[in-house]
């Protein structure tokens, strides 16, 4: 397959059929995130605020301990899965490169996302058909998703390299984050600023993916399950 | 210079058995194995003792009290015996011109050997202005002190970072010194104030081994300042037990839990606290029942309060952190989620409606359907 990223996935109007978007390694990352990012969002909210304290001897409870390996488990499954899909993006088809090659320099995605933005605003009648992704899902997926996780997994990392100590492997990759963000309060305070940042794209997303199934003329939750995208009307 | 530090410490009548006793202490120290022992030994009686330059810009002297309170060495010890301290503004009889003439000398006499060693910084608004010594802003003194230094030592939070008189909105302009001199390499030793322990150690690590000491990437001795207070302290168990201090006078803070809750920094604080204590070992704020303020990391006075784990952040109002910050944003979306699914149902249905009405009269949509 040759290495090539499709500005535009406009399908034509009277495109009515089935066509196969998304290959298995991409719905199973997307459905590994998402269980992921879950995880991570509730257990570091619980390590920002823990529960009330319990009381009795400290080595009958390993609550917070618990908590944290659950985060750093996830953190794994996150940290992984996006490097992992990263590089499926150079292997995988050309809806697989969407969410980390914009095609900003091409005017033809310009005026598309012109064309969807006027739809979400309700000032286009009919809503148009993509075999991948509107120019507005895009972009929301590349800077909330992308530079959020990436903002995430080198935050977090510096953090996770604290833990385990100078000169781990954590530390050699993330260490040098500390110094620039300021110092590791900072880190903390990104970190936390992150998750709500990732939070917001998951509200919108999950949203617009809903009504896509329901106003637009195509599938989209269905999709991201089954890998297949069917048109209507 | 002629005289080595055995040397002094035999003419104070300091027997060969306690001279060895204090080379193994200063190995523990220095966290070094038993065989440094007579590494440490051999160095002290060969090597000539170091002159030290002192300089004081804008600080509170804090560093200075710490560091007379070491007892791993004696300051004492480090003072009359290990270094030469030839100059301390605070320390020395001298005063005036003797004491200016004190720091000519010395740099004149042993160009390239001497250490500085920082206490404070220099203001720079208004040409460095706000802080004089001896008649001339004090940058001036520390670019030329600095100029002839083997080494540059940045004793404390002042010199290090900044501290107190770099907080927002530092009117004076107060800079580290690693931004003055950019040319040296500057030897972080960074608390509000140092340990004292630290600061001997590191002193004692130089002019023992006659070069400076593993530095991280921040330029602080690796050996001090390698592991954050929550690391190694004590209280560390209660942390991962998920059991808190939640109020001063609750029955946690009676039995010692942890002070995270509490706003305690220890977790992203470097320093040697919770491993060497202060006054001898006696305590350290934790101990003593009060979370860490971070007061060895950068700018910590503007990441308060020193109450909360959450720092405030500026441009928000009063109070704001990244969660309350974070969960306004999430329930703005929430709210334009929740309206634009409204319009577009009340959208869809009168879509609905309309090509309900169109399938009624298939001859298109007629003047009275308006």
């Amino acid at each position: 397959m040759g290495y090539k990223v499709e500005v535009s996935t406009v399908a034509p109007e009277n495109d009515e059929g089935v066509h196969y978007i998304y290959e298995a390694p991409v719905r199973l990352w997307h459905w590994i995130n998402a269980g992921s990012f879950f995880v991570l969002a509730v257990s570091g909210y619980l390590i920002a605020h823990p529960f009330p304290s319990l009381m009795g001897q400290a080595s009958h409870h390993f609550l917070m301990g618990d908590i944290r390996f659950s985060h750093f488990v996830a953190a794994y499954l996150f940290g992984g899965g996006f490097l992992i899909r990263f590089l499926w993006s150079f292997i995988g088809n050309t809806y697989s490169r969407e969410l980390f090659r914009i095609p900003v320099t091409s005017g033809i995605w310009w005026k598309d996302l012109a064309r969807e933005i006027r739809w979400i605003f309700f000032l286009e009648k009919r809503p148009r058909k993509y075999y991948g992704h509107n120019p507005v899902a895009q972009s929301a997926m590349f800077v909330f998703f992308v530079l959020g996780a990436l903002l995430m997994i080198g935050t977090g990392g510096a953090m996770y390299g604290e833990g385990l100590g100078e000169g781990s492997w954590a530390d050699r990759i993330f260490g040098w984050i500390t110094p620039l963000v300021g110092q590791p309060q900072d880190l903390r305070t990104l970190h936390h600023l992150g998750m709500w940042f990732i939070l917001v794209f998951v509200a919108g997303h999950i949203y617009m993916a809903i009504r896509e199934d329901i106003v637009g003329r195509q599938t989209s939750v269905g999709t991201m399950i089954s890998g297949f995208r069917i048109f209507r009307k | 210079m002629s005289e080595t530090v055995y040397e002094v410490m035999k003419s104070q009548g300091i027997t060969r058995r306690s001279f060895i006793k204090f080379c193994s202490l200063m190995a523990a120290g220095m966290s070094l194995a038993p065989s440094f022992v007579p590494v440490i030994a051999q160095a002290l009686e060969t090597m000539p003792r170091v002159p030290v330059l002192w300089l004081h810009g804008l600080e509170c002297t804090c560093c200075s009290e710490s560091f007379i309170r070491s007892s791993h060495p004696l300051a004492k010890d480090v003072i009359l015996s290990m270094i030469s301290l030839d100059y301390d503004d605070t320390l020395m009889a001298a005063a005036g011109n003797e004491a200016e003439a004190c720091l000519e000398s010395v740099m004149e006499k042993y160009p390239g050997e001497y250490i500085l060693a920082v206490e404070g910084n220099p203001p720079m608004n208004e040409d460095g202005m706000y802080c004089i010594v001896g008649g001339k802003p004090f940058v001036e003194q520390l670019r030329r002190v600095a100029s002839k230094a083997k080494a540059v030592i940045a004793w404390g939070s002042c010199a290090s970072w900044g501290c107190v008189q770099a907080a927002k909105p530092n009117p004076t302009q107060a800079t580290p010194i690693h931004e003055i001199l950019t040319d040296k390499q500057v030897i972080k030793i960074p608390g509000c104030p140092p340990i004292a322990e630290v600061m001997t150690g590191v002193i004692t690590y130089i002019t023992t081994f006659g070069r400076i000491p593993d530095l991280d990437r921040e330029g602080r001795p690796k050996m001090f300042y390698s592991q954050r207070i929550h690391d190694k302290c004590y209280r560390r168990p209660n942390y991962d037990a998920g059991q808190y201090v939640e109020h001063w006078d609750d029955e946690g803070a009676r039995k010692g839990y942890c002070l995270y809750k509490m706003g305690c920094k220890g977790p992203v604080t470097y320093n040697a606290c919770s491993t060497t204590g202060w006054n001898n070992g006696v305590s350290f704020p934790i101990k003593s029942g009060h979370g860490c303020i971070g007061c060895s990391e950068k700018d910590f006075w503007d990441k308060g309060p020193f109450y909360k784990h959450l720092s405030n952040l500026d441009g928000f109002g009063i109070e704001a952190d990244a969660d309350t910050i974070g969960l306004t944003a999430l329930g703005v979306a929430g709210a334009g989620v929740a309206a634009h699914a409204l319009l577009t149902g009340v959208k869809k249905s009168r879509e609905d409606h309309e090509s309900g009405k169109t399938k009624d009269s298939p001859s298109g949509p007629s003047g009275k359907d308006q």
